[in-house]
C-alpha cells in the first residue's frame, strides 16, 4: 500500500505541498508524484536511513532536565517542505528590508533618537525595554549595523498569506540544522535532486565568515574571528561546534579571552596571547562583560565592553540589539520601516494588540479565548497563553498577568498556521509548520536560501520548538522555471 | 590552538594513565599479598600513602583495613586520585574537547567510565578484583592505542603524549616505592619473600617478560631498579617515559623553560647510583625528590602554556 493523496486532507488550512486533496501544488508535484511511487517498505527504509544518518552525523541538540542535560538525536522528518523561488524572492526582499529597517532604528535608538522626537516611536515603550542597555549609548559599530545576525520565523495563514511572527536578533539559532537536514535529505532522496532545481543552502557558512570578517577593526587580509559560546552545557553547543568548524574559526570560552592594558581582546594560545579581532558571540548581553553588566557571570570577559566601545574589537551581534528583539516593538516594525525607509513592508506583520494601550488591552481580556498572548521577552515557546486551547482557569491567570503589567505582553489572533505531509506511524498526515529563515547584514545582506522548517509533530499541536516536542524538514526552495 | 583545549587534552590522557596505573599499583599489592608468608604483615594503608591521599582517607575512614583502602583507591569519588575519579575526569575532558579527538575515543572513554560506574563496587571485593582491574588496564591500553593511532602527532597529540608520559614515569616511581614499603615489612621470611615483592613490582608493569629479555639474571632489588628506573626501552622505565615527556615538549612553541625542568630531572634519575638507593629509607628519600622535580616539571607546563595573563 503506498502513499494515497486522495486521503490526505489538510481540513481546510492551507497545505505547503496540497492544493486540495489529490492536487499538489506546481512546484511539489515532482515530489508527491515521487513519494506515490515509493511501497510502504521503501518509505519505511528511508526514514531509518534518515534516522541512521543523524546518529552517525552526531546532529543533537541538548535538553535542560533536572538531572543534567541530555544529548538528543535532533527529530527530523523526511518529507521536504517546498517554496517556489518565484514567491520566495519577494520573502528574501521583505527579510531584507526588515533587517535593514531595524538596524537603522536600533542605530537611531542609541544615538539620535530622532524616532522618538518625532514621536513614531513612544518614549515610554523603551523607558520600560528590557533589552536597552545604557552601557551602549552612544556607541557605534562598523557599518551602523547592530544585529548581523537574525533569525525571522514566519508563518502561512489559511489565505496563503505569509507573515513574519518574530525577528530573533539576540543570537538566535537553528542554521546549523538547516544546513543538516539538507545533507540527510541529499542521503535519503538523492535521486530528486536530479530532477529538481532546488537552490543550495551550503554558502551560509562562507557568507556568515565573510560578513563577520567585514566587521575587523584591522584591516587584515585574515582577521581573527572566534565563536564565544557559553559552553558545552548551553543547549546550542552542538550549533557552535558546528559553526566554528565550518568556518574554521576557533571555538571559545569566557576564560579563553582576555582584555589587556590596551583595551584589545587576546586568546589564550600555547603560541601565546593572539589578538582576537571579531567574536561572533553566542553568550547572551548580561553575561558578556562581569565588569558592566552580571558580575556574577563566569561565561563572560571582564573588560570586553571597553574593548567594544573603544572599537577595538567587533562583537556580533553587537551587545545592545536585542532592543529590537521585543514582542512590544515588533507591533511598530511596519511604523518603522515606513519611517526610515520611506516604504511600505514587503511581508505583513501579524496583527498585533499592544496590551500597553487601554483599548487594544480590553479588548485583549475579552476575547482571551480567540487570542495568542506573549509576553515581550521570553523565547522558545515559554510563558505563552494559546487562548483556545488554554483552561479556564489559565485564562484566569493570564488576564492578572495582563493587568499587573501590561507594558509585558502583546496579543495576536490565533493563526492558522499552514500544515505540510508528514511522515506519522508510516503514512502522511499534516502537521503545523512555520520557517525560520537567517538573515545576514554586514557590508551586504544575505538571506537563506529557505531556512529551518519547523514542524508541531504532534497532532493539531501549534508549537513547533525543539525543546517543547518539535521537529524539522528540509526546506526547498524550488525554480520550476528553469 | 587555545590553551584551554590543550590543558584538558593534557589531562585526559594523565586521568586515563593514571587510572591505568593506579589499577596496576592495587593488583602488585594485591597479588602480593597473597604470596606473602603469613609471617609478614604487609599494610594496605601504605598503599594510599604511596598516593599521597593519605589526608583526604582519614578525614572519611575510621579503620584502615584492607576492604577501607581499596574501596578508597578504587571507587571513592571523594578521593580525587581514585579510579572512579580519574575516569569521571577523563570523561569530562574529553567531552568537552569531543571536537578534537577521534569520535571513538570519546566513545571508549565514556564507555569505560560507564564500565567502572557498573563494577568498581564489585571491584572492591577480593574475587572481583583481579577481573575488574585488568579490564580496567585493558580499557586504558586501548585508549592510548586508540589515540596514537587514528590522531594526528600534532600539537594537540603533544600535550597528550606530554601528559601520558610524565603521569607514568610518575606512577612507575611510586610503584617503586611500594617496593621500598615491602621491604619495610619485617618477618623471618624476608629473603625469600623480597624476590617475589621484586617480581610483582615487575609485573605490575608488564615488565617481567622483558626484564628477563633485556636483564638477562636473576631477579635482584639493585637490578630491577635500574631497569625500572634507568632502561632507555621499557615505555614504562622513569627514564624512557621522561625521554617521551621531554621529546613531546621539544615540538611546542615557546618552550625553553619546560624543557629545562624535565631535562633536569631526566638527568638526575639517569646519573642515579644504584647502589646507594638498596636502603629502603635512602631509595624513599631519592623517589621523592625525582617526584619533586616532576611536580615542578609539571607546573612549568601549566605556567608555560595553560596560564597566560599577560600580553606576550
Amino acid at each position: 500500500m503506498s502513499i494515497d493523496w486522495k486521503s490526505y486532507d489538510p481540513n481546510g488550512f492551507y497545505d505547503e505541498l496540497i492544493s486540495s486533496p489529490g492536487y499538489s501544488r506546481a512546484a511539489a508535484r515532482t515530489l508527491t508524484s515521487y513519494l506515490r511511487s515509493l511501497s510502504d517498505e521503501e518509505i519505511h527504509e528511508r526514514k531509518a536511513a534518515a534516522e541512521h544518518a543523524i546518529v552517525e552525523m552526531g546532529i543533537t541538540f541538548t535538553v535542560y532536565t533536572e538531572g543534567g542535560n541530555i544529548d538528543r538525536a535532533w527529530p527530523f522528518d523526511i518529507i521536504p517542505r517546498i517554496i517556489p523561488r518565484k514567491e520566495w524572492l519577494r520573502v528574501e526582499e521583505g527579510l531584507k528590508q526588515r533587517l535593514a529597517a531595524l538596524n537603522l532604528f536600533i542605530n537611531d535608538l542609541y544615538n539620535d533618537q530622532k524616532i522618538l522626537k518625532d514621536k513614531v516611536f513612544p518614549g515610554e515603550v523603551l523607558a520600560q525595554s528590557r533589552n536597552f542597555r545604557d552601557q551602549c549609548v552612544g556607541a557605534e559599530p562598523a557599518h551602523g549595523v547592530w544585529a548581523h545576525i537574525c533569525g525571522s520565523d514566519l508563518v502561512r495563514d489559511a489565505d496563503g498569506t505569509i507573515y513574519v511572527l518574530e525577528d530573533n536578533l539576540r543570537v538566535p539559532s537553528g542554521v546549523s540544522y538547516m544546513l543538516e537536514n539538507r545533507q540527510v535529505t541529499k542521503r535519503v532522496f538523492p535521486e530528486l535532486f536530479e530532477n529538481y532545481s532546488i537552490l543550495p543552502v551550503d554558502e551560509y557558512p562562507s557568507q556568515l565568515f565573510d560578513m563577520l570578517a567585514s566587521l575587523s577593526p584591522r584591516p587584515l587580509d585574515y582577521p581573527e574571528v572566534v565563536v564565544l559560546t557559553p559552553g558545552i552545557y548551553n543547549s546550542a553547543y552542538f550549533e557552535h561546534s558546528f559553526l566554528a568548524q565550518r568556518m574554521g574559526a576557533e571555538l571559545v570560552e569566557g576564560s579563553d579571552l582576555m582584555v589587556a592594558d590596551d583595551d584589545c581582546v587576546y586568546m589564550r594560545t600555547i603560541g601565546g596571547l593572539e589578538r582576537v579581532d571579531v567574536i561572533y558571540r553566542r553568550v547572551d548581553d548580561l553575561f558578556l562583560d562581569p565588569e558592566v553588566f552580571n558580575p556574577d557571570s563566569m561565561l563572560g570577559v571582564p573588560g570586553l565592553m571597553r574593548a567594544w566601545r573603544k572599537g577595538n574589537v567587533a562583537l556580533a551581534n553587537a551587545p545592545g540589539a536585542g532592543v529590537a528583539d521585543d514582542k512590544v516593538v515588533y507591533a511598530f516594525v511596519p511604523e518603522i520601516i515606513r519611517y526610515y525607509l520611506d516604504e511600505d513592508p514587503v511581508i505583513p506583520n501579524v496583527p498585533t494588540y499592544r496590551c500597553m494601550n487601554r483599548e487594544e488591552r480590553e479588548y485583549v481580556l475579552a476575547h482571551l479565548d480567540e487570542l495568542v498572548v506573549k509576553p515581550a521577552n521570553e523565547s522558545g515557546g515559554y510563558g505563552m497563553l494559546i487562548g483556545p486551547h488554554a483552561t479556564k482557569r489559565q485564562r484566569t491567570e493570564f488576564a492578572a498577568l495582563i493587568r499587573k503589567d501590561p507594558r509585558n505582553y502583546i496579543a495576536q489572533p490565533t493563526l492558522s498556521l499552514s500544515t505540510t505531509p508528514t511522515l506519522c506511524d508510516g503514512h502522511l498526515e499534516p502537521r503545523h509548520v512555520d520557517l525560520r529563515p537567517f538573515i545576514l547584514q554586514g557590508v551586504r545582506t544575505d538571506v537563506t536560501a529557505g531556512g529551518l522548517t519547523r514542524v508541531a509533530l504532534r497532532k493539531g499541536s501549534l508549537v513547533v520548538n525543539s525543546s517543547q516536542g518539535g521537529g524539522s524538514k528540509d526546506t526547498w526552495i524550488v525554480d520550476t522555471e528553469s | 590552538m587555545l590553551s584551554r583545549v590543550a590543558e584538558r587534552l593534557y589531562w585526559v590522557a594523565r586521568y586515563i594513565e593514571r587510572a591505568e596505573n593506579t589499577a596496576r599499583m592495587v593488583m602488585a599489592f594485591s597479588h602480593l599479598a597473597l604470596d606473602m608468608p603469613r609471617s609478614v604483615q604487609l599494610s594496605w594503608r601504605s598503599m594510599v600513602t604511596t598516593t599521597g591521599a593519605d589526608e583526604g582517607f582519614e578525614h572519611h575512614y575510621q579503620r584502615d583495613d584492607e576492604r577501607n583502602c581499596i574501596k578508597f583507591l578504587l571507587a571513592d569519588l571523594d578521593n580525587s586520585s581514585s579510579i572512579m575519579s580519574s575516569l569521571t575526569a577523563a570523561r569530562e575532558n574529553v567531552r568537552t574537547t569531543r571536537d578534537l579527538v577521534p569520535a571513538e575515543a570519546w566513545e571508549s572513554v565514556n564507555e569505560l567510565y560507564l564500565f567502572g560506574k557498573t563494577n568498581a563496587e564489585s571491584g572492591v571485593g577480593k574475587r572481583g578484583r583481579y577481573a575488574f582491574l585488568s579490564e580496567v588496564i585493558a580499557r586504558c591500553q586501548q585508549i592510548t592505542g586508540l589515540l596514537a593511532g587514528t590522531m594526528s602527532h600534532d600539537h594537540a597529540y603533544d600535550f597528550i603524549r606530554a601528559g601520558r608520559n610524565l603521569e607514568r614515569a610518575d606512577m612507575s616511581s611510586r610503584l617503586l616505592d611500594v617496593a621500598g614499603i615491602g621491604l619495610l615489612a619485617k618477618g623471618e621470611d624476608q629473603e625469600a619473600f623480597e624476590s617475589l615483592l621484586w617480581i610483582n613490582i615487575l609485573k605490575s608493569l608488564s615488565g617481567f617478560q622483558m626484564y628477563r629479555q633485556h636483564v638477562r639474571r636473576r631477579v635482584s632489588g639493585a637490578l630491577v631498579m635500574q631497569f625500572l628506573l634507568q632502561d632507555r626501552q621499557f615505555p614504562r622505565a622513569v627514564a624512557h617515559a621522561l625521554g617521551e615527556v621531554e621529546s613531546s615538549l621539544a615540538n611546542l612553541p615557546r618552550n625553553e623553560l619546560p624543557l629545562r625542568f624535565i631535562a633536569q630531572v631526566k638527568r638526575h634519575v639517569q646519573d642515579a647510583d644504584i647502589d646507594s638507593l638498596l636502603k629502603p629509607e635512602d631509595l624513599h628519600q631519592f623517589l621523592d625528590q625525582i617526584q619533586k622535580e616532576m611536580a615542578e616539571t609539571h607546573d612549568s607546563i601549566v605556567d608555560n602554556w595553560f596560564r597566560l595573563d599577560r600580553a606576550a
